[in-house]
């Protein structure tokens, strides 16, 4: 019992933090305690906006420009970090705590090779010597299972991929041993399948090292992998902490539960189609290309009324291709597209405004999708003149419908600019526009992906009901296998431009698969904290990730 | 002179170490100084060694020995109009946080002192411009009878001068000070026209090349490239010189080819900064939205576009406007710009110049020579600190 | 390698192209003058000899085509043409001088124009860029808000008037340098500094302003990115981020600055020259204009633009050499 305090690596106490926009100084933080054993794993989680890298980069001594910490005390091993000097601090940096950032594609210096920059910590700081400490990074880059470990240090960053660097992001944080690393959303801006392979390296290292460390992220299963203890933070403030199998079994607060529960949401499953039903959308056999580069290769799908299909792949493998040919921005070299039947002209310009009007687009970042100079009223009003030839109280008695329909007053949000609202709202103006024109046929890509959690399962919740008021037919564009659960009727899986397999959700989500499905489907990590473990025995380390891909 | 300045130097070496040590003794050890690179603590230290010349030389400036005063008369002159200036730019943001709109107040709350300075710059400029026949007292071609010609500023009759015209007289008996004022209208105003003429050209075939792309972007801008790849002001003078074999002989004064000249290089400019804006903008999902919706051109353009491209393009009206008005300046300085008799500041420096070489023994009279440069810098420094705050509000907003 | 040589190529060949371009566009932009120009130049009283012999220099009773080539090939061989005033002069002493030509003309005048350039260059580019290095590393500071206003200011002003203030304050009232740059061949080296002094100090001004503006925005973005931030989280010292990790990013931009502004230099030298009466090519083109002498108007727009031209594709081909993603491809 005596030696309790020693065992304490970090110590945050009440931690007040600003941030400044427009000369005056408002709070990210208010006010929150952190304690890190050392060895231990602390999951960092909230939504964006929530202060975690913030507080992330503050357990370091370290704020951003136009951020300071203004009331607290952050202590490392004893040693105040907020009085300490600069000098003590630096010798403090990169020696015993390391730093791994988001993007490791942007946070590598693009002018040096990759072990020029591993080394420079432990020589600088005087832990090692350049040779000692080169061997020692090939051994980490072995260690962390990339290719080529002899050789991939003597690359440029731009000259490695996005998984691969963040690996060797993680090998240079290991560099001089450090005794904590801040891990800040490592995996975020991966893929799913290349995710769980970084995830599974990190883990294993941070394991072997026996190094305390933080880890920031959104995704709750992630972290449910990676961390002995959950700190949640909403809004700059704490709402609980608790080791990982208490927090993930029986969370104390309402926003915890409520987060657990996002995932839970799923339909009702619908009856099989009409085997002699006429498709909303026929694609058939399309291939198309930008300019010369060939991106999809006979690409064929039918969509029926009144039901959702989801579009699943990573990026690149030509899902939003897929729905440029529909919507015509991008005329096929080959193949149709048709609309009950009927075959639509490839380019949008040749097509009538009633067959413009039944196929309608939202967009995945809604900032872009809203012309900031017009209001709220304007944006919904334009296509219902446009098509219906609505004028004056009837076009407003239309669009208060709609701002009705998705659940926004409309006396309150009629006359709002796009900017005065939040992500979620701007996304239900985009449906809203949608809506307006009284189409049969709606393209969602990736509607769900830049919102939070509990944002985004509202406006899942919302497409839904529509889709049963007024029999729409989606196509879903998605990355995330747990919005397919919830929405889809039908899945099909795309990759590298090509159709990899399709049918009903049920089937999909059960095996046999193609191999490629099932790759995909086996790394969108779960909430169970085990579920790492039990995969990596299940496959082996080799047949996760870029590796297995590769093998196919 | 050099010697006593490197020794200055090395003085204050020591001067900002001492500065750094008694820092840290005396607060001590606060972070402010402790973790104080030495190259700051120099910093300041040469600041203050600066303001401390800056005192005595304005002091020397007020000195009642004549020759000592002359000497540092400019100096005085700049220091006392930096303050009046700083103090009436101040005024004018409290009366504009207290006066006007909410929207305006707003804006005047968020100001720096640069920026209300340079709008209150602007509108005098702009009320000189406007009501130049009535605050002159001469016409701007009026030869005045029984006064003589060349009378020297300064309103000092022992040195030649006549109180009456206080910026004394040009070479055909002119009053120098009415010139000056009729010279905002012209100058300022073939400037604006100017720019107003390169904005309709260029915004508009550079918002076509932006939104219909294809041939027609390819053909603009090769054709812009090229048009850049001459130095604006070499260009401006080679079709000056070929203009002004055609203006006799077509009858049309030498000032509207120059006029047309100008816009039509200033239009490149613009041209490209209107298309790289509107293809930003093109690239938005609500452009997309309204193309797949059916709209035709115009409403894309005026809708959709347009307004979303006002606040860059003021900026760089703002900015153009200040180029041509100083190409203009300078052709003009050069002799080959805006003709006589219309009064115009170039060409009023060009014709005066040589008043400056008087500044050692008669201050005053070098001053109508530097008023009339003064007054292009200090518009265009106006409106490039109005440009900045701008540039810098709008840059601020995305971070 | 190959890739890059091949962007680098690619890129000279189309400055070449576009010289070719401007060298059309000057040429028609000169014969777009009205009918019998020779006539008018030479004013009434020229003899028909006066007359014939500048329409045969002309050509002007050829097809346009041909006269551009034969004008391009003779500017290739370094013939110019002949100077209107000089061959009226001729004709009128009676003399035949070698002076006559405009390139004869043109030599002497070019090379005291590079003179000044080179004097402005070794002056701004270490001022401007250890200015702009600070400004950007103390931002926001009371020394960043007043570089900011002084080169604001500096930027705006015309260039008379800066070279007036020059000449009030180092000429007039403390007599240091002369306000007159009557340079002549055969003076010291000492002495052509001494006399160049003021129209490069103003030169300076400009172009300082500009570039460490230029110079201070690049090196604030260059700070603000992530690999920075990096840097300082790996505890090195403030001197080793900025020459370890800024400055080999920062060459490529600063190198683009200072060519740039090198180019802008050639529109400032006209009216700097004139101001001081400076015998360069800026001077001569002014005078030229003035008296409408043609060739050597061309000659003197075709030496500015192609100097602009190259100046402008150096800092195209230095970014391009420096820049690791091409020069290391995957």
């Amino acid at each position: 019992m005596t030696d309790e305090t020693s065992d304490i690596l970090v110590k945050m106490r009440g931690v007040k933090m600003e941030g400044r926009s427009d000369e005056t100084w408002s709070p990210i933080i208010n006010g929150v305690d952190l304690t890190l054993k050392r060895g231990e794993v602390l999951g960092l989680i909230g939504e964006s906006g929530a202060g975690k890298s913030t507080l992330g980069l503050a357990a370091m001594g370290y704020t951003r420009d136009g951020v300071r910490i203004s009331e607290g005390t952050v202590e490392f091993d004893g040693i105040d970090l907020l009085k300490a000097s600069a000098a003590t601090k630096r010798d403090l940096l990169g020696k015993r705590i390391a730093y791994v950032a988001q993007s490791a594609a942007a946070s590598f210096n693009p002018a040096h090779k990759l072990l020029d920059q591993h080394v420079e910590g432990p020589v600088q700081h005087g832990v090692m010597g350049r040779n000692e400490s080169a061997q020692d990074g090939i051994e980490l880059y072995e260690k962390l299972r990339l290719p080529n470990p002899d050789q991939i240090g003597f690359r440029y960053p731009h000259q490695v991929s996005g998984g691969q660097l963040q690996r060797c992001m993680t090998a240079m944080a290991m560099s001089c041993r450090p005794d904590l690393i801040i891990f800040d959303e490592p995996t975020t801006a991966l893929d799913v399948t290349t995710q769980i392979e970084v995830l599974a390296a990190i883990r294993d290292i941070v394991d072997q090292f026996n190094t305390a460390a933080i880890y920031i992220t959104h995704d709750l299963a992630v972290v449910a992998q990676m961390a002995d203890q959950i700190k949640v933070l909403l809004k700059g403030d704490e709402v609980e902490t608790a080791d990982t199998r208490t927090m993930l079994a029986a969370p104390t607060q309402e926003y915890t539960k409520s987060l657990w529960a996002v995932r839970s949401f799923e339909r009702p499953t619908k009856p099989v189609v009409q085997s002699d039903a006429v498709p909303v959308i026929r694609v058939e056999n399309v291939d198309a290309a930008y300019g010369t580069v060939p991106v999809l290769h006979d690409v064929s799908f039918d969509l029926h009324q009144g039901r959702t299909v989801a579009v699943v792949g990573e990026s690149g493998s030509g899902k939003s291709t897929t729905a440029r040919c529909i919507t015509g921005l991008l005329p096929p070299k080959s193949g149709q597209i048709m609309l009950d039947g009927q075959t639509l002209p490839a380019d949008y310009k040749k097509r009538t405004k009633d067959q413009l009007r039944q196929v309608q687009m939202i967009y995945q970042m809604a900032d872009t999708a809203l012309n900031p100079r017009m209001s709220i009223g304007q944006i919904i009003a334009r296509p219902v003149e446009f098509y219906l030839g609505l004028k004056g109280k009837e076009k407003r008695r239309r669009v208060d419908a709609l701002l009705e329909q998705i659940e926004l007053e409309p006396t309150q949000y009629y006359h709002r600019l796009p900017s005065e609202l939040s992500g979620g709202q701007k996304q239900r103006i985009g449906i809203a526009r949608a809506l307006a024109a009284e189409p049969k046929f709606i393209i969602c890509d990736e509607v769900t992906s830049a919102l939070d959690q509990l944002v985004a399962e509202g406006i899942l919740r919302l497409l839904a009901r529509l889709q049963d008021e007024l029999q729409l037919t989606y196509m879903f564009i998605t990355h995330d296998l747990a919005t397919v659960r919830a929405i889809a009727d039908e899945v099909v899986v795309m990759k590298d431009g090509r159709v990899v397999e399709q049918g009903p959700k049920k089937e999909m989500f059960k095996p046999p698969h193609h191999p490629y499905t099932d790759l995909l489907l086996s790394s969108v990590p779960e909430m169970d904290p085990d579920w790492l473990t039990n995969l990596l025995n299940e496959r082996g380390v080799d047949n996760i990730g870029d590796a297995a891909v590769d093998k196919m | 002179m050099i010697v006593w300045t490197a020794i200055a130097l090395v003085v204050m070496l020591g001067i900002a170490w001492a500065f750094r040590f008694a820092g840290q003794a005396v607060t001590g050890n606060a972070p402010k100084f402790r973790d104080m690179p030495f190259g700051v603590a120099y910093g300041y230290v040469l600041g203050v060694f600066v303001l401390i010349w800056l005192v005595w030389a304005y002091l020397q400036g007020r000195s009642s020995d004549p020759a000592v005063a002359n000497k540092f008369f400019f100096l005085r002159i700049a220091i006392e109009g930096l303050i009046i200036f700083s103090i009436a730019a101040w005024i004018f943001r409290l009366f504009g946080r207290s006066v006007g709109t909410a929207w305006s107040r707003k804006m005047f709350r968020s100001m720096p002192l640069t920026a209300s300075f340079g709008i209150l710059t602007i509108i005098i400029y702009a009320i000189f411009a406007i009501f130049a026949g009535v605050i002159a007292p001469y016409g701007q071609e009026q030869i005045i009878p029984g006064v003589a010609a060349n009378i020297i500023p300064g309103g000092d009759p022992a040195m030649g001068g006549n109180p009456e015209f206080p910026l004394g007289t040009d070479q055909i008996g002119r009053d120098i000070l009415s010139r000056l004022i009729y010279g905002a209208q012209n100058t300022v105003g073939i400037a604006f026209a100017t720019t107003c003429l390169a904005f309709l050209l260029g915004g508009s075939l550079g918002f076509l090349a932006a939104t219909l792309g294809g041939w027609l972007d390819q053909i603009l801008s090769r054709a812009v490239d090229v048009l850049m790849a001459i130095p604006s002001l070499i260009f401006a003078l080679l079709l000056m010189t070929i203009a002004s074999v055609w203006a006799p002989e077509l009858g049309i004064p030498l000032t509207v080819f120059m006029v047309i000249i100008i816009a039509v290089i200033d239009s490149t400019r613009v041209f490209r900064l209107a298309r790289a804006v509107g293809q930003n903008i093109v690239v938005m999902d609500y452009i997309e939205a309204a193309k797949l919706r059916g709209e035709g051109l115009g409403y894309l353009v005026f809708k959709e576009i347009l307004p979303n491209a006002t606040a860059p393009l003021l900026a760089e009206f703002g900015l153009r406007f200040c180029f041509v008005f100083l190409t203009i300046a300078a052709l003009s300085f050069l002799g080959v710009g805006i003709q006589p008799p219309l009064a115009d500041w170039g060409t009023m420096v060009r014709d005066l110049g040589g008043f400056v070489n008087f500044a050692a023994f008669a201050p005053l009279a070098a001053t109508a020579p530097l008023l009339a440069a003064g007054a292009i810098a200090l518009l265009t420094v106006a409106v490039n600190f109005v440009v900045d705050w701008m540039l810098h509000k709008s840059s601020g907003l995305k971070e | 390698m190959g890739s890059v040589l091949r962007i680098i190529l690619q890129r000279l060949a189309l400055g070449l192209l576009t010289l070719l371009i401007v060298s059309i566009v000057i040429f028609v932009a000169v014969n777009l003058l009205p009918g019998d120009f020779a006539e008018s130049i030479l004013g009434q009283g020229a003899t028909p000899e006066a007359v014939a012999s500048i329409r045969r220099d002309l050509g002007l009773d050829q097809p346009l085509i041909t006269r551009y080539f034969d004008w391009l090939g003779g500017v290739l061989q370094g013939d110019l043409g002949t100077s209107f005033a000089q061959a009226n002069f001729a004709t009128f002493t009676g003399t035949d001088s070698g002076a006559t030509t405009v390139a004869a003309q043109i030599a002497p005048r070019f090379a005291n124009t590079m003179f000044l350039a080179m004097v402005t260059a070794a002056i701004a580019v270490p001022f401007s860029i250890i200015l702009g290095v600070l400004a950007a590393l103390y931002r926001n500071t009371v020394f960043d808000r007043a570089t900011n206003i002084f080169t604001l200011s500096s930027i705006s002003s015309p260039e008379f008037f800066l070279a007036y203030i020059l000449i009030l304050f180092l000429a007039v009232l403390n007599p240091i340098f002369p306000s007159l740059s009557n340079i002549f061949e055969g003076m010291s080296f000492g002495e052509r500094l001494e006399k160049s002094m003021l129209p490069a100090l103003t030169l300076t001004l400009v172009v300082t302003a500009h570039m460490m503006r230029m110079t201070r925005a690049a090196i604030i973005n260059l700070l603000a990115s992530p690999y920075i931030e990096m840097a300082r989280l790996k505890g090195l010292s403030p001197m080793r981020v900025i020459v370890k990790h800024a400055l080999p990013n920062a060459l490529a931009p600063i190198i683009n600055v200072i060519a740039l502004n090198l180019a802008y230099l050639i529109t400032g030298v006209v009216v700097v020259e004139v101001v001081f009466v400076y015998p360069g090519i800026g001077q001569l083109f002014v005078d030229s204009v003035k008296i409408r002498d043609i060739p050597v108007v061309q000659a003197c727009c075709l030496i500015f633009a192609t100097a602009f031209i190259l100046l402008n594709l150096t800092a195209d081909i230095m970014s391009i050499l420096s820049n690791p993603r091409l020069r290391h491809p995957k």
